[in-house]
């Protein structure tokens, strides 16, 4: 079966994605992550207004037999999360790249975006 | 460390099932096939099936096998008829618990006993260290596929692939006309069966529970399972340097039945009580799931135990744990909280099982 990757998203090593949209960088965990996680029963989400750096464990997304640290793909401010997935957290295994979305941060250092991996890395990282 | 997992008959199965596996008690055992939450609610509103053919059987016979018995189990073989089976702990000479397992009555002088995949080599060393003259004792884990079918259709589905045989009552022993062996127990709190056949005839057996309509369950179901009901595992929740009484199991004690290797420190635990009990704690509000080692805190703010077993029911949709607590803390209705990186979950005590229905 293979796993869907949009695109138009820039992904981590670690099965993060992100959509940049201006500065601000919206996160999320991508459909092979969620499908290796399978069912998704909380998600730990960040203060707003805390500030990390790149690789910093920023969220916790845990199914029923194992918690998983999810990584800030870049540096900056974490500046909105997603209540919806708090509620309803297997909204990241039904819709990773959308509905299911776990924060969004102000991007510091646009270059570290050029520093993720493409669709096609991706890709090629998880076959 | 190099150790050699062992496999399971059944293992081609789970692979063309698609289920995964991980290493468990020195065994590739499949951890789930499509997803933890569908196999537990299968379990709960339909019927499963788990592989459980790494657990071990061992047959005791030898007239006097029963007053043996009675001397390594708690509870009292001796009150078992034929076919008959009950759930019973193995201790060290200090009380602590060894193992717990299912001893059934096979014949007059015949016993089988159902132990722990983690535990076949000690405790055989161990009921074999403790051998009188004239008991025969033989370890065929492996040479049994075990399966177990769970879930309130088990019994239809065992009916319609054996119309010729009898499902046994609760914890009762039954051999089929083709020579398996049925037991009606399980792991779950769902009426089911465990069903042990030569390892050979294993993947058919399994295929034909399968086409019956049984939903393949790993054990991350099976453990969600049983802590629903607040059944202990053992290595978490069992363990040699603590006692059934403070485990809570003290209906699996036959303490008037004669003497048995840890009954002295029993004894004296039952009258004088436990420092610490095995309590159940149910969060009050939605967190993180509880896990295994994750700290227990009093409402003044001191650690007080640490999570034996924790997860997030999939029924009541909420964190259920076990742990042992200081017996003043063991009284239902007790606030604490159960610290999860750093954040306090409120929570209390709660008498098991957790599931409460029927």
């Amino acid at each position: 079966m293979s796993k869907s990757i949009p695109t138009d998203l820039y992904y981590n090593p670690s099965h993060e994605w992100i959509r940049l949209e201006g500065d601000v960088a919206t996160v999320g965990i991508t459909d092979h992550a969620q499908a290796e996680l399978t069912d998704v029963v909380y998600v730990e989400l960040p203060s707003v207004g805390r500030v990390v750096d790149a690789g910093d464990p920023s969220a916790v997304v845990e199914s029923v037999k194992a918690a998983s640290d999810i990584y800030a793909p870049v540096s900056g401010e974490i500046v909105e999360v997603n209540p919806e997935v708090e509620n309803d957290p297997s909204l990241v295994n039904t819709d990773p790249y959308g509905k299911g979305w776990i924060f969004k941060m102000l991007v510091k250092n646009p270059a570290e975006v050029d520093g993720m991996l493409s669709p096609e890395a991706y890709e090629s990282h998880i076959s | 460390m190099t150790e050699e997992v062992k496999r399971t008959p059944l293992e081609a199965a789970h692979l063309a099932l698609g289920g995964k596996l991980v290493p468990f008690a020195g065994w590739l055992m499949p951890i789930q096939y499509t997803s933890i939450l569908n196999e537990h609610a299968a379990v709960r509103n339909d019927v499963g099936i788990f592989d459980i053919s790494h657990m071990g059987q061992f047959f005791v016979t030898g007239s006097a096998s029963c007053a043996w018995l009675n001397r390594m189990l708690t509870n009292n073989v001796a009150k078992l008829g034929l076919g008959e089976g009950q759930y019973t702990l193995m201790l060290n000479s200090s009380g602590g618990v060894i193992d717990d397992l299912i001893v059934y009555r096979t014949g007059e002088s015949t016993f089988l006993l159902v132990v722990n995949a983690s535990m076949i080599d000690e405790d055989f060393s161990w009921l074999q260290e403790h051998l009188d003259d004239g008991i025969e004792l033989r370890n065929e884990s492996d040479q049994w596929a075990g399966m177990a079918v769970q879930g309130p259709n088990s019994a239809a589905i065992f009916q319609a692939i054996f119309p010729e045989d009898t499902l046994p009552p609760r914890n009762g022993f039954a051999t089929t006309a083709a020579g398996a062996i049925v037991c009606r127990t399980g792991y779950t709190g769902e009426d089911g069966f465990e069903f042990f056949c030569p390892a050979e005839e294993g993947i058919a057996a399994w295929d034909k529970f399968l086409d019956a309509g049984a939903k393949p369950c790993g054990l991350g179901a099976r453990d969600t399972l049983r802590l629903e009901m607040g059944y202990p595992l053992n290595g978490n929740d069992l363990s040699p340097n603590r006692t059934p009484i403070e485990a809570g199991l003290g209906f699996f004690v036959d303490l008037e039945k004669g003497d048995f290797t840890g009954r002295e420190i029993l004894a004296s635990q039952k009258t004088g009580g436990t420092e610490v009990k095995l309590v159940g704690i149910q969060y009050l509000e939605k967190g993180a799931p509880p896990r295994s080692h994750y700290p227990v805190v009093s409402q003044t703010g001191n650690v007080i135990g640490e999570v034996a077993s924790g997860v997030l029911s999939p029924t009541l949709m909420t964190g259920i744990a076990m742990a042992y607590l200081p017996s003043e803390f063991a009284k239902p209705g007790t606030l604490l909280s159960i610290d999860v990186r750093g954040k306090l979950c409120p929570a209390q005590v709660v008498k098991k099982p957790f599931l409460k229905k029927r």
